[in-house]
């Protein structure tokens, strides 16, 4: 108690000199707070939106159908059976079919991926029933992305040439009728979504799909003999990596920005031995031990980190929670991230890293305090006195 | 009073190592101090009076020899035991006064009592009376920094005197101040230890802490030269 109630003495009586440090160790709680808040936004939106906008509740792949090998695709469909159409009709499922194409664009000539996909169904944001309309050309729904890397825009009509389950070449003539924006650029880019009954007569695969996404919200769902399942750990494994890799260069801002606060801990009870060196020999006059001065500058120096979380949370939580509510703009270009990223991210603060950040900048500036305090105790009290540098 | 001995060396030296070999600060000191002396350790710079006042207030510790304070050897206690014995019996004044900047002239007397087991309102009472004392009553709220050369001594004596030691250890007390303030603090703490009955021990060359003194030992080169009694009435 007698520590408790001279390190806080020392640090209000200090003035201007504890508050500098405590401010700027509560810009490092705020900003490594909100770094690490926008992380853990910018993971949950993504794998949010990935959910709503491409895998759902997980996907059924035909056996052969690997998503990074183009080829499997002449082979990756299989007809739905009695069961998965009863799936669907009870929107627990929703088939896409999934077939090359080449589309030529103003001349140009471009792959695609044409997929299908039912315009009634309501699992996946995608805007599908925009789809169904009645018309010659092939309706088609794209991408803000895919429209812009071929300058197509709603009601263009762009040649689409494919080949059948026969290996017949065929083309036809497609009509842009909407575009989507989208965060997740996996269902976007190079890809044309077609009304599923036209892609499976296109490619005379009749009641065939390659995948089969399932609703999120319906729970035990079916085994479905021929095709695989993937749950969404699988379907987001890649966002979790990619997360963990900005973690990774995360976690090192965090270590800088900590080794900045610390080093206005460090450098505030190093020059103390200095500055405060007469002091502590009058204070070990007058009786303290070493223990006690140990004690009493190791405090100070916690002091500072809960004064600085006390700092923080009056400036700190508002700051954060308006970012909560209102997100924060993203910039242009952030498609290059190469992952779903909204226009906005909205961070997410946690209690558990509030609290992790407060210990662990806590017990680093006690550790920092403690080491200059043990030196200052081991000065002889004859030269601290005297103000006599060791 | 005066007769039973609170302070006792036999023998003393202290020896400070210097390049390859060593100074002998202190050279067979033998001395003795009772309640209520009023007594000056005397002479000129490097004579060896701050080192016999650090030992004697187990700042320092004798190379050879003893010196016993309130019974206690100094070579013998540790470093928690030398601090209860200074925390308990002795109180120091400084040449700079050594007054904790950040704190006010209350924080700074109350200090010596907070590392005491002592309450709130023993505490607050012995701060004030030790204040009063000195003279300061008003400057209670002041820092250091706010204070005149004389008024920090003050504070300084008032500290030393707030837990009513046994023994004062004063380290050229009056260097830093004028002639005035330099009577003024001597008178008080004259009228302390008339009042109190503490000893006094000052390590000094200054004429005027002399002129106060009824006890003055003279050293010269670590050794003691002349121990008279000035008879200067209590």
């Amino acid at each position: 108690m007698l520590s408790l109630k001279l390190a806080w003495r020392n640090l209000i009586g200090a003035g201007l000199r504890t508050w500098l440090n405590v401010i700027v160790l509560s810009i490092s709680f705020v900003v490594i707070i909100w770094h690490r808040g926008m992380l853990d936004g910018w993971h949950e939106q993504a794998r949010r939106d990935t959910i709503e906008w491409e895998i759902g509740g997980g996907q059924y792949w035909q056996k052969n159908y690997d998503p990074y090998d183009a080829f499997t695709l002449v082979d990756s469909h299989e007809k739905l059976s009695a069961d998965i159409q009863e799936g669907v009709m009870s929107n627990i499922l929703t088939p896409i079919l999934i077939s090359q194409a080449t589309i030529y664009p103003q001349g140009r000539i471009q792959s695609v991926l044409l997929k299908g996909i039912d315009p009634t169904q309501k699992i996946l944001n995608l805007p599908a029933k925009k789809l169904a309309t009645e018309s010659y050309e092939i309706p088609v729904l794209m991408g803000t992305r895919m429209a812009e890397s071929t300058k197509l825009t709603i009601g263009d009509i762009v040649t689409i040439r494919w080949r059948d389950v026969n290996g017949t070449f065929d083309a036809a003539e497609a009509k842009i009728v909407d575009l989507f924006r989208t965060n997740v650029p996996k269902i976007d880019n190079g890809q044309l979504w077609i009304p599923l009954d036209r892609l499976r007569q296109m490619m005379q695969m009749p009641d065939e799909a390659t995948i089969i996404v399932t609703n999120p919200e319906k729970k035990n769902l079916p085994q479905l003999s021929g095709w695989t399942f993937r749950d969404q750990q699988y379907l987001l494994s890649d966002i979790d990596r990619t997360i963990k890799q900005k973690q990774v260069g995360g976690s090192i801002i965090y270590i800088i920005l900590l080794f900045l606060a610390m080093l206005a801990i460090f450098d505030t009870q190093v020059l103390s031995i200095f500055r405060r060196q007469r002091e502590i020999g009058t204070q070990i006059a007058l009786g303290m031990t070493r223990g006690q001065v140990i004690r009493l500058f190791t405090l100070e120096g916690s002091m500072h980190s809960i004064l600085a979380a006390a700092v923080a949370a009056i400036y700190g939580i508002p700051l954060l929670l308006l970012q909560v509510k209102y997100g924060i703009t993203m910039p242009e270009n952030t498609d290059e991230y190469g992952m779903a990223i909204a226009e906005k991210i909205f961070p997410v603060y946690s209690l558990g890293l509030v609290i992790t950040t407060t210990i662990v900048i806590f017990i680093t500036a006690t550790i920092v305090s403690f080491i200059p305090a043990r030196k200052i105790s081991r000065m002889k009290p004859t030269d601290a006195i005297r103000g006599k540098i060791n | 009073m005066q007769n039973s001995k609170i302070i006792l060396t036999e023998e003393l030296v202290k020896r400070f190592p210097v390049g390859g070999g060593y100074f002998t600060a202190l050279n067979k000191i033998n001395l003795s101090f009772g309640k209520g002396e009023f007594a000056g350790l005397v002479g000129p710079s490097g004579s060896g009076k701050t080192t016999l006042l650090n030992i004697i207030g187990s700042l320092d510790y004798p190379s050879e020899g003893k010196a016993i304070v309130m019974d206690q050897s100094i070579g013998d206690l540790t470093h928690r035991q030398a601090a209860r014995l200074r925390n308990k019996y002795l109180g120091f004044i400084f040449q700079t006064y050594n007054l904790l900047p950040v704190y006010t002239v209350y924080e700074n007397v109350e200090f010596p009592l907070l590392l005491l087991d002592t309450t709130t309102t023993e505490r607050h009472r012995a701060v004030l009376d030790a204040v009063e004392w000195v003279g300061l009553t008003d400057k209670l709220k002041s820092r250091p920094g706010q204070l005149s050369g004389g008024e920090s001594q003050r504070v300084a004596i008032a500290r030393a005197m707030v837990k009513k030691p046994e023994v004062v250890l004063a380290d050229e007390p009056t260097a830093n101040l004028d002639a005035a303030n330099s009577h003024h603090i001597l008178q008080t703490m004259e009228k302390l230890n008339r009042e109190l009955q503490t000893t006094f021990i000052f390590a000094t060359h200054d004429e005027k802490v002399i002129q106060y003194l009824r006890r003055k030992i003279s050293l010269e080169d670590g050794t003691v030269v002349n121990d008279e009694n000035l008879g200067n009435e209590k």
